[in-house]
C-alpha cells in the first residue's frame, strides 16, 4: 500500500484559493482555468481539475469543430429523420432497417496512439468503438478499418503497417467479430500521423435500443469488466507528481492504452445477456476520460446528479491516486445504472461470465456530480459543465494561400500519349500504384467468415452482412476518403467522399440510407486547417441533404500533423445501405462467359487528383471531379431495381484509377477475363483513350448483364435517364482483358501488377499465388 | 440427433457451430463449460475460437474445465466429438488426439479459403465424403501449425489416423500438411480449417459457379446421421 497521500478535498480547495494546479501540463488554457473558477466558485480540486482537463480537451469536448458540426443537424430534413431511431449525441447513432430490426453503427480514429505504438494502438482503437455498439444494446457483428499510411517505400511505413494491422487482426479476430472491408491507403502526407479508423456495426430489435442516460434517484451506479489500471493516465501523473511529490510509484505511466480482447469478448456476452435480461436501466462504455467521462455523461445526459465512493472502483494497481483512477483509460470497462431491485440478478449474471463489478453509487436528482474519496469529497460539480458545456471556439479561419495556385495547376494542360504502347505503359504504371493495390495481404490477416452472415467482404464493393436467418435481410457498408481531393478543394473532397461510398454500397444493390463520419485534419490552431475543416463539414452536410442520408455520429481527429505539415484533410465516410435480401447482392465480378458489359454514366476529362496523375507525373494540382448528386441517386435506385429484378449480374463502381481499375478489379475477382472496346465511349463522350481508361470522373458503375436481359436492362436505364453504353463482353475462354486497339494484359500479369507492392514492402503474402 | 456445442468464455465460432449443427438437420444443444450436464445429447462439437483467452497455450485451460471431464469419459464411451481450430486444440490438450499445435511458421494470422483432402472416411465425421475426396472450407487461425514427434507422426500415418491433409498450400507450417486427426475408434475427429462456416450457400468459400456459394462442411454434420458407418 501506498503511504497515505494528503487529500484535495473540496473543503480543503475552498480554504486554500491561491495553490497553483498545474492546469497547463494538462491542456487547460488560462482562460479554461478562470472558466472553471468561475463555474466553482473556487478553485477546482486537483480530482475536478483532472476531470474537466480531460473532458474539455479536444478529442472529448469538439471545442474546436463543434460550431461547425451544428450543420448537420441543423440541415437535416424530415425525410432523412425518417429512418433515424437515434441521432448523434449518444454513443452511436441507430438505424430502423425495418423488420424490427435495428443496425448500429460508427466509425471513430485512433490514429495518434497507432503511431507511437501500432500493435496496441489500433487494437485498442477496435476495442473501443466496438464498445459504443453495446453500449446502444446492439449485439456487435462486424468491424471495418479505413487505413491511411505514409508512403508505402518508407521504412518507417514498414514499422506501422505490420503493427496496426496484426493489432487490428488480434483485437477484430479475438473478438469473434468479422473484418468485412475498409480502405488503404499510402500517402508521404500521412507519414508521421497514420490514420486508423475503425468502424464497428451493430444489430438489435427496436425495443432493445439503451441510451446512455442516468435516471431514476437512487438507481445504482455499477462499474464492470476489468479492474481500473494505471493505463492512458499520462497527464493525471502530472497532477500526481506535481501536486504531491513523487513516492516512489511507477515514474512513467504507458501513454498507450493495452487491450484484452479477450476480457471484451466475454464482456460483451455478459452486456447482452444483461440486456436480454432486462437489467440495465442505462449503460456507457469507458473509454477516453474513463471515469471522469461516463460519470459526467451518464448524469448530463439523465439531467441527474450522482454520487460517488472512488474508493469501490477495484483496481490493477492500488498506488494509483483518486485523479489517476478519474483519468484512467483502461480499457474494457462500462458503467451502468441499475435499479436496486434488480441488482442482485445484475450481479448473478456479471458473476456468471466472471466480470469483476462493484457498485460506485447512486444516481441522485440534485443535479450535483459528487465522488468521495477516503471520506472526503473530491469532487462537487454539475456534471453538464463537464460534459456538455464544454468551451466552444470559434477559431480563426483562413482560405489557404496556395490554394488558388494549387487549383490552377491542372493536369489537363499536358501532352497525353495516346499511342498503344504508350497506354500500356500508362496501365502498367496505375495498375501498381500503391493505392491501387488489392488489399490481400491486410485482410488475409482478418477473420470475415464469423458469426455465418458475411454476404460480401473486401475485394467487394462494400461490406455486406445478413442481419435476419430468415428473411435474408441485410446491411452493406463501405467507407471512403480520398484526400488528394481534399486537398485540392475541402469541400467538394468531402461531398466526393460521400459520393463513392455511397456508390459502393449502392453497387451491391442495397439503398444507402445513413452514414458516419470520421473527420481526420491538421491542426485546428492553423487557420488555414480549421478553413478547410469548415469547408468539409459543408460540404459533407450539403451532399447528405442532396442524396437524403443523414449523419448518425462520427469522430472529429484534429491535430494530425507531420511536424508542421498537416494531413491532406481526411474526410472518411462510412455508408450503410438496407438491402431485404441479401441473396440479391450484386458481386463486384464478372462469372460467366458471353455476357455484355455495360458502362453506365459518362465521361469526362477528370484527371485532376487522379491516380493517374500521380502514377505518371508525380502531380497533384487543379480541381477534383464533379459530383451529381441526382444522378448518383438515379443510379443507385437502377441499380437496386436491377438487383431485386436479378437483371444485372455484376456491378463494380468505378472510381480512384477510373476505368481500368474497375476492368481488373471485375476480371481479377473471379479470374474470368473480358473483351473491351473504348471507340463508342470515346466518340459518345469526346474523349481520348487516356481519359477513357483513367479519368476518374463520377457517378459511373460497370455491370455485367445476361444476354436474356439486355432490352429488359436497357429498358430501365432509359426509363431512369441514366446514360449506358456497351464496352464489352465477358470472355472466360481466354484469361486476358483485351481491350481493343490498345492491347492485351493476361489475367497473371493482372494479377502480379495488382497484388505485388504490399508483399514487397511488407513480407510475403501467406498463401498467396507465388 | 441431439448435437451439443461447448460455449467457453472466449468461444467465437459456437453459434455458427449451433447453425450447421441444425442446417444438417440435427437438435442443436447449447452446453456451458462451468456444467457437469451433457443434456444427453448423441454428439459434440468444441467451437473455435480463444477459450480462456488462450492464455497458457491454446485449449489448455479449457482441457481442464468441468465439462471436458464428461465430455472425455463421452468419448471414451465412443460419443462422436469434432474439436474444430480452438477445439481441435482442446482435444489435443485433454489427450484425446495425439500431437499438438503451435503458432504459425510465418508468425501471421492466417484467413482463407483451404483445399484440403479426405483422407479418411471410417469416421463419424467424415462417412458422408468420398474417399481421398477434395474439399474446399475456411481455415483461419493462428496457432495451427500441427507437431509431433517422430514416434507419434509414425504411428498417425501407420494407423491411418490422418483424416485431413492440407493441398496446395500448407498455410501454417504443420508437419506432413496434417489439417485434422481421427482417434482409433473414427468417434474423435479434430482439425484447424472450419467445416461450420461453409454449410450455406452465399455465405460459405467461393465455388467455380459462385461466389461465396461453397458447402463443403455440411457432410461434417450430414455424416453424424449415417447409420453403420462404425467398424
Amino acid at each position: 500500500m501506498s503511504a497515505p497521500r494528503h487529500i484535495d478535498s473540496v473543503e480543503h480547495a475552498a480554504a486554500t484559493p491561491d495553490v497553483k494546479l498545474p492546469y497547463a501540463e494538462l491542456g487547460v488554457t488560462d482562460s479554461e482555468y478562470q472558466e472553471i473558477i468561475a463555474l466553482l466558485g473556487r478553485r477546482p480540486t486537483s480530482g475536478e481539475l483532472a476531470m474537466y482537463s480531460v473532458m474539455w480537451s479536444e478529442h472529448c469536448s469538439y471545442k474546436s469543430s463543434k460550431v461547425h458540426l451544428r450543420q448537420f443537424g441543423q440541415k437535416m430534413t424530415e425525410s432523412m429523420k425518417k429512418n433515424l431511431m437515434v441521432g448523434m449525441g449518444q454513443n452511436a447513432g441507430v438505424v430502423d432497417v425495418g423488420e424490427g430490426w435495428a443496425v448500429t453503427f460508427k466509425i471513430e480514429s485512433h490514429n495518434h496512439p497507432s503511431y507511437i505504438e501500432p500493435f496496441q494502438g489500433a487494437a485498442t482503437g477496435v476495442g473501443g468503438i466496438v464498445r459504443d455498439i453495446i453500449s446502444m444494446g446492439a449485439r456487435p457483428i462486424g468491424v471495418m478499418d479505413a487505413l491511411r499510411f505514409g508512403a508505402i517505400d518508407h521504412p518507417d511505413t514498414a514499422r506501422v503497417v505490420p503493427g496496426v494491422v496484426s493489432g487490428i487482426s488480434f483485437y477484430g479476430n479475438c473478438l469473434g467479430l468479422p473484418n468485412i472491408g475498409g480502405e488503404t491507403w499510402f500517402d508521404s502526407s500521412y507519414q508521421k500521423n497514420p490514420l486508423v479508423n475503425a468502424l464497428a456495426v451493430g444489430v438489435m430489435r427496436h425495443e432493445d435500443i439503451h441510451l446512455a442516460n442516468a435516471q431514476g434517484a437512487g438507481n445504482k451506479v455499477v462499474l464492470f469488466g476489468a479492474r481500473t489500471g494505471g493505463d492512458g493516465i499520462g497527464g493525471a501523473s502530472i497532477l500526481a507528481s506535481e501536486t504531491f511529490g513523487d513516492d516512489g510509484r511507477p515514474a512513467k505511466r504507458p501513454a498507450v492504452q493495452v487491450g484484452d480482447p479477450f476480457a471484451e469478448k466475454v464482456l460483451i456476452e455478459c452486456c447482452l445477456e444483461l440486456f436480454e435480461k432486462d437489467l440495465v436501466e442505462a449503460i456507457q462504455d469507458l473509454g477516453a476520460a474513463g471515469i471522469s467521462c461516463a460519470t459526467s455523461e451518464l448524469a448530463a445526459n439523465g439531467d441527474t446528479g450522482m454520487v460517488v465512493e472512488l474508493d469501490k472502483v477495484l483496481l490493477r494497481d492500488d498506488t494509483l491516486t483518486a485523479e489517476e483512477i478519474l483519468m484512467s483509460e483502461s480499457q474494457e470497462r462500462m458503467m451502468a445504472i441499475v435499479k436496486p431491485e434488480l441488482l442482485e440478478k445484475f450481479l448473478a449474471v456479471t458473476g456468471k461470465w466472471e466480470v469483476d463489478t462493484s457498485v460506485l453509487g447512486d444516481v441522485t436528482d440534485d443535479g450535483r456530480l459528487i465522488i468521495n474519496w477516503h471520506g472526503e469529497t473530491i469532487v462537487d460539480v454539475d456534471p453538464k459543465t463537464v460534459a456538455i458545456d464544454s468551451p466552444v471556439y470559434n477559431r480563426p479561419m483562413e482560405r489557404p494561400s496556395w490554394l488558388d495556385a494549387l487549383q490552377a495547376d491542372t493536369i489537363h494542360t499536358r501532352d497525353r500519349d495516346n499511342t498503344s504502347a504508350g497506354v500500356m505503359d500508362q496501365i502498367r504504371s496505375v495498375l501498381s500504384h500503391a493505392n491501387l493495390q488489392a488489399a490481400t495481404w491486410i485482410t488475409n490477416q482478418y477473420d470475415h467468415y464469423v458469426l455465418g452472415n458475411t454476404a460480401m467482404a473486401t475485394p467487394d464493393d462494400a461490406g455486406m452482412l445478413r442481419v435476419d436467418e430468415e428473411s435474408g435481410l441485410g446491411v452493406a457498408i463501405a467507407t471512403d476518403a480520398n484526400g488528394r481531393y481534399g486537398q485540392l478543394d475541402p469541400r467538394q473532397g468531402a461531398a466526393l467522399a460521400l459520393a463513392e461510398s455511397y456508390r459502393n454500397v449502392a453497387s451491391t444493390g442495397a439503398t444507402p440510407v445513413a452514414i458516419s463520419d470520421c473527420l481526420n485534419y491538421g491542426s485546428p490552431e492553423n487557420p488555414e486547417v480549421m478553413w478547410q475543416f469548415a469547408e468539409a463539414v459543408t460540404g459533407l452536410a450539403d451532399a447528405c441533404v442532396a442524396l437524403d442520408v443523414p449523419v448518425t455520429g462520427g469522430n472529429v481527429s484534429l491535430y494530425n500533423q507531420t511536424g508542421e505539415t498537416p494531413i491532406h484533410p481526411t474526410p472518411v465516410v462510412a455508408t450503410m445501405g438496407i438491402i431485404d435480401d441479401v441473396a440479391r447482392r450484386l458481386p463486384s465480378g464478372w462469372q460467366d462467359d458471353g455476357e455484355n458489359i455495360y458502362l453506365l454514366g459518362t465521361t469526362s476529362l477528370e484527371l485532376d487528383g487522379s491516380i493517374w496523375a500521380d502514377a505518371i507525373h508525380s502531380h497533384l494540382g487543379g480541381i477534383p471531379p464533379k459530383v451529381d448528386f441526382e444522378h448518383e441517386k438515379s443510379l443507385a435506385e437502377l441499380l437496386s431495381s436491377a438487383a431485386h429484378e436479378g437483371l444485372v449480374t455484376s456491378a463494380h463502381d468505378l472510381s480512384t484509377g477510373g476505368l481500368i481499375q474497375s476492368l481488373t478489379e471485375a476480371c481479377l475477382r473471379r479470374h474470368v477475363g473480358a473483351r473491351i472496346w473504348l471507340s463508342e465511349l470515346q466518340e459518345r463522350d469526346n474523349i481520348d483513350s487516356v481519359t477513357a481508361l483513367f479519368s476518374e470522373s463520377q457517378g459511373r458503375v460497370l455491370v455485367s448483364v445476361a444476354r436474356e436481359d439486355d432490352v429488359k436492362f436497357q429498358g430501365l436505364c432509359a426509363g431512369r435517364g441514366i446514360p449506358v453504353l456497351r464496352v464489352g463482353v465477358t470472355d472466360a475462354t481466354q484469361s486476358a482483358l483485351d481491350i481493343a486497339d490498345v492491347g492485351v494484359l493476361g489475367l497473371d500479369e493482372l494479377h502480379t501488377l495488382h497484388e505485388s507492392r504490399l508483399p514487397e514492402a511488407f513480407g510475403p503474402l501467406v498463401g498467396g499465388r507465388a | 440427433m441431439r448435437v451439443g456445442v461447448v460455449t467457453f468464455p472466449g468461444s467465437l465460432d459456437d453459434r455458427d457451430a449451433l447453425r450447421a449443427v441444425r442446417l444438417a438437420g440435427h437438435e442443436p444443444v447449447a452446453l456451458w463449460h462451468q456444467e457437469h450436464d451433457l443434456h444427453s445429447v448423441d454428439a459434440i462439437v468444441l467451437p473455435g475460437g480463444f477459450s480462456y483467452g488462450d492464455y497458457l497455450r491454446c485449449g489448455a485451460i479449457a482441457a481442464r474445465s468441468p465439462i471436458m471431464a464428461d465430455i472425455i469419459d463421452a468419448a471414451n464411451k465412443g460419443v462422436p466429438v469434432l474439436g474444430i481450430c480452438n477445439g481441435f486444440q482442446i482435444l489435443m490438450e485433454a489427450g484425446l488426439l495425439p500431437g499438438g499445435l503451435i503458432g504459425n511458421d510465418h508468425g501471421q494470422f492466417i484467413c482463407r479459403d483451404q483445399e484440403l483432402v479426405v483422407e479418411n472416411t471410417d469416421t463419424r465425421w467424415t462417412a458422408g465424403f468420398q474417399e481421398n475426396q477434395h474439399i474446399v472450407i475456411p481455415l483461419k487461425n493462428g496457432e495451427g501449425g500441427y507437431i509431433a514427434d517422430e514416434e507419434t507422426l509414425k504411428r498417425v500415418e501407420g494407423e491411418g489416423l490422418v483424416t485431413f491433409r492440407y493441398v496446395g498450400i500448407n498455410p501454417n507450417g504443420s508437419l506432413h500438411d496434417i489439417a485434422g486427426l481421427r482417434n482409433d475408434a473414427g468417434t474423435v475427429v479434430g482439425l484447424m480449417p472450419h467445416p461450420e462456416h461453409a454449410v450455406e450457400e452465399g455465405f460459405g468459400p467461393d465455388t467455380d459457379q459462385a461466389m461465396r456459394n461453397g458447402t463443403d462442411g455440411l457432410t461434417f454434420f450430414t455424416s453424424l446421421a449415417l447409420e453403420g458407418v462404425l467398424r
